[in-house]
C-alpha cells in the first residue's frame, strides 16, 4: 500500500502541527522572551538579574547533574557487565530481578519516597541505629543536594542501566570468549572490550538522563526547596511569584545551552575518535 | 554446602542484599507511612497502624478520589487524541513517500532533547491567551505532546513491521485500499498500537510539570494532590497517593511486553 506524497503529508500534518504549535512556537516565545522586557524592547537585563541572582544555583544544578550523571555511568557499567559477563546464573537472575523497580516508578512517587526515607528520622537512618551503626545524636537528614543526586540516581540509572545491557546482550560473544580463553580478567574484558562497543548506546541513555534531570521539577522540590537550589525551582518561584516570564526564560535558554553543550561535546569526541581510527 | 562455597557466596549474598535494600528501602518506607496511623520522633516504626487513612483518600466524596477520576479521564483523552494524530503519521512515515522522512522522525523526538521545564512555561502564557489555562483541554494537549514521541515512533515501527505482501494479496484479490488498511494492515499492527497506547496513558498519569504549570489550581490530577499533601506534612495521604500512581505503572509494564514484541522493538526510531 504505497501512497501518494500528497497523501502522506496529509497524514502526517496533524502531528506536525502539534510539534509546532506546541513545541516551535512555545520554544522560539521563550527565546524571545529571554532578550524582552516587559515593555517588549531588547534588553539582556534579564541575563545580568538572573546571573545576580541564581549565578549560585546554576553551579548547583550544574554539579548536582554532573555528579548524577558520572554515578549513573558507574551503576550502568557495573550491572550491565555482571549482567553480561557474570559466572553465577543465580546471582545474575537475582540482579536482573532487581534493578529494574525503580524504572516503574513515577518521578514524583520517586521523591516523595525519597522525602522519607532519607530524613533524619527516615527509614534509612533508623535502620543504621537500629543495627548500631549510628547513635541517634550523629544522624543527618539527607534531604539536601546528596539527596536530589540519590533519587536522580535510584530513578535514571535502571533506564540507562536496560539500555546498555540490552546493548551489551547482543553483542558477539565470540570476542569476549576468546580474551577469556586468552586469560584475560573479567575487569579487563569489561572496559577494553565490551564498554567500547556499547558507548553509542551509554551515551544516548545519558543525553537522556541529562535532559530529564535538567526537566524535573518535582525532585528538587520535594527532596529540597531551600537554598540553594535548582534552577528548575527558580523558574518555577519567578512564574508562580513575580510574574517574571524575563527572568524565568533567561534561566530556560541556559538550560537549551547546557543540554546543548553536552551533545555537542559528544559529538565532537565522537567525531575525533571516528577520524583517528 | 562447604564451607568453601559458603565463602565465594558470601561477599556477593551481602552486596546482593545492600542492594535490595537501596532498591526496596525507599518503597518499603511509603508503605509503613500509609499504614503509620501515628508516626513521631523519635520513635522508628510507627506507634499506631491502622488503615484509617486509606479509608479517608477512598472515601468517595474525598478529593484524592476526585483527583484520580480527573487523571485517568485526562489520560484517556490523550491516548485517544495522541493515537488519532500517530496512527495516520506513523502510516505515512512506514509507507508514505515523504520528503526529508529521518527530519521529520527527528521532529517528534525534538520535544524529549529539550528541557521541557521552559517550554511548559511558555506553554501556559499562551494557553493563558486562549483561555486554556486550568481546562482538561489544555493539560491533555500538553500531555498529548510529551507522549507524541512514543505516538509516532513506536506505531511507525509497528506498521513497518506489517508484511507488505499480506496488503499486496489483499490488492490482489481486489479489496480497496482502505478496505485492506482496516481488515489487514491496522489489526497486524494493533499489539505495538496498544504498546504505545500503554505508553502514553502512563506518561499522562505521571506528569507532573505540565499539569503544575497548565492545569494548577483547577484541575488537580492525582501527582498534584499528592504534591500538594507531601508539601504540607502529610505524609499518609501523600504515600497512600503515590502506592496509588504505582499500582498502574507496574501493572501495565509487566504487560507492555506482551504487546511490544521483538520484531516492533528493532524497528523503533528507524
Amino acid at each position: 500500500m504505497s501512497q501518494s506524497r500528497a497523501l502522506s503529508l496529509a497524514l502526517i500534518a496533524p502531528a506536525l502541527v502539534v510539534v509546532l504549535a506546541l513545541f516551535v512556537y512555545p520554544l522560539s516565545y521563550s527565546l524571545v522572551s529571554a532578550f524582552t522586557d516587559r515593555a517588549g524592547e531588547f534588553t539582556l537585563d534579564n541575563f545580568a538579574k538572573g546571573y545576580e541572582l541564581y549565578s549560585r544555583d546554576v553551579v548547583f544544578t550544574v554539579v548536582i547533574i554532573a555528579v548524577s550523571t558520572l554515578l549513573i555511568v558507574a551503576v550502568a557499567i557495573a550491572i550491565g557487565g555482571y549482567l553480561t559477563l557474570g559466572e553465577n546464573r543465580w546471582a545474575v537472575m537475582a540482579l536482573a530481578w532487581l534493578y529494574r523497580w525503580p524504572l516503574f516508578v513515577p518521578f514524583i512517587v520517586a521523591a516523595q519516597c525519597m522525602r522519607t526515607f532519607l530524613a533524619k528520622n527516615g527509614l534509612m537512618n533508623n535502620i543504621f541505629v537500629s543495627l548500631g551503626l549510628l547513635d541517634v545524636a550523629s544522624t543527618q537528614s539527607f534531604l539536601d543536594w546528596r539527596g536530589i543526586i540519590v533519587t536522580f540516581v535510584w530513578k535514571q540509572a535502571p533506564f540507562v542501566t536496560l539500555m546498555v545491557a540490552g546493548a551489551m546482550a547482543s553483542l558477539d560473544r565470540s570476542t569476549i570468549d576468546a580474551a577469556r580463553n586468552l586469560g584475560a580478567s573479567r575487569q579487563r574484558i569489561l572496559f577494553e572490550i565490551v564498554v567500547p562497543q556499547v558507548r553509542p548506546t551509554l551515551v544516548v541513555g545519558l543525553i537522556l538522563s541529562f535532559v530529564t534531570m535538567m526537566s524535573v521539577l518535582s525532585v528538587p522540590l520535594m527532596i529540597s526547596g531551600g537554598t540553594p537550589t535548582m534552577i528548575t525551582v527558580d523558574m518555577a518561584y519567578r512564574i508562580n511569584a513575580h510574574g517574571d516570564y524575563g527572568v524565568a526564560n533567561a534561566l530556560g535558554l541556559l538550560c537549551y545551552i547546557l543540554t546543548g553543550a553536552a551533545a555537542w561535546a559528544y559529538l565532537r569526541q565522537s567525531v575525533r575518535e571516528r577520524s583517528g581510527a | 554446602m562447604t564451607e568453601a562455597t559458603a565463602w565465594r557466596w558470601l561477599p556477593r549474598a551481602i552486596v546482593l542484599g545492600l542492594f535490595a535494600f537501596v532498591i526496596f528501602g525507599p518503597l518499603a518506607n511509603l508503605v509503613l507511612w500509609s499504614l503509620a496511623e501515628a508516626w513521631y520522633f523519635p520513635n522508628k516504626l510507627p506507634s499506631q497502624w491502622g488503615f484509617r487513612f486509606w479509608e479517608v483518600v477512598f472515601r468517595p466524596t474525598g478529593r484524592a478520589m476526585e483527583s484520580l477520576t480527573v487523571s485517568i479521564w485526562i489520560a484517556l483523552l490523550t491516548v485517544v487524541l495522541c493515537l488519532a494524530i500517530s496512527i495516520p503519521a506513523g502510516l505515512a512515515l512506514a509507507r508514505g513517500k515523504l520528503p526529508w522522512r529521518a527530519l521529520v522522525m527527528l521532529a517528534f523526538l525534538l520535544p524529549q532533547a529539550f528541557p521541557s521545564l521552559p517550554v511548559y512555561i511558555n506553554i501556559a502564557r499562551i494557553f493563558y491567551e486562549f483561555g486554556l489555562n486550568g481546562t482538561v483541554l489544555g493539560v491533555v494537549l500538553v500531555h498529548t505532546l510529551h507522549g507524541l514521541v512514543f505516538g509516532v515512533w513506536i506505531t511507525t515501527a509497528a506498521f513497518a513491521s506489517v508484511d507488505r505482501e499480506l496488503e499486496q494479496a489483499a490488492r490482489n484479490l481486489g479489496a480497496s485500499a482502505l478496505r485492506t488498511f482496516f481488515t489487514v494492515t491496522l489489526p497486524l499492527a494493533a499489539p505495538g498500537i496498544v504498546a504505545s497506547a500503554i505508553f502514553v496513558f502512563l506518561e499522562s498519569l505521571d506528569e507532573f510539570t505540565g499539569s503544575y504549570f497548565v492545569g494548577a489550581p483547577e484541575i488537580q490530577t492525582l501527582p498534584l494532590n499528592m504534591f500538594l499533601a507531601s508539601m504540607g506534612g502529610n505524609y499518609q495521604i501523600s504515600s497512600i497517593t503515590a502506592l496509588i500512581l504505582l499500582v498502574p505503572s507496574i501493572g501495565f509494564m509487566l504487560i507492555v511486553e506482551r504487546f511490544l514484541k521483538a520484531d516492533v522493538l528493532a524497528k523503533v526510531g528507524t
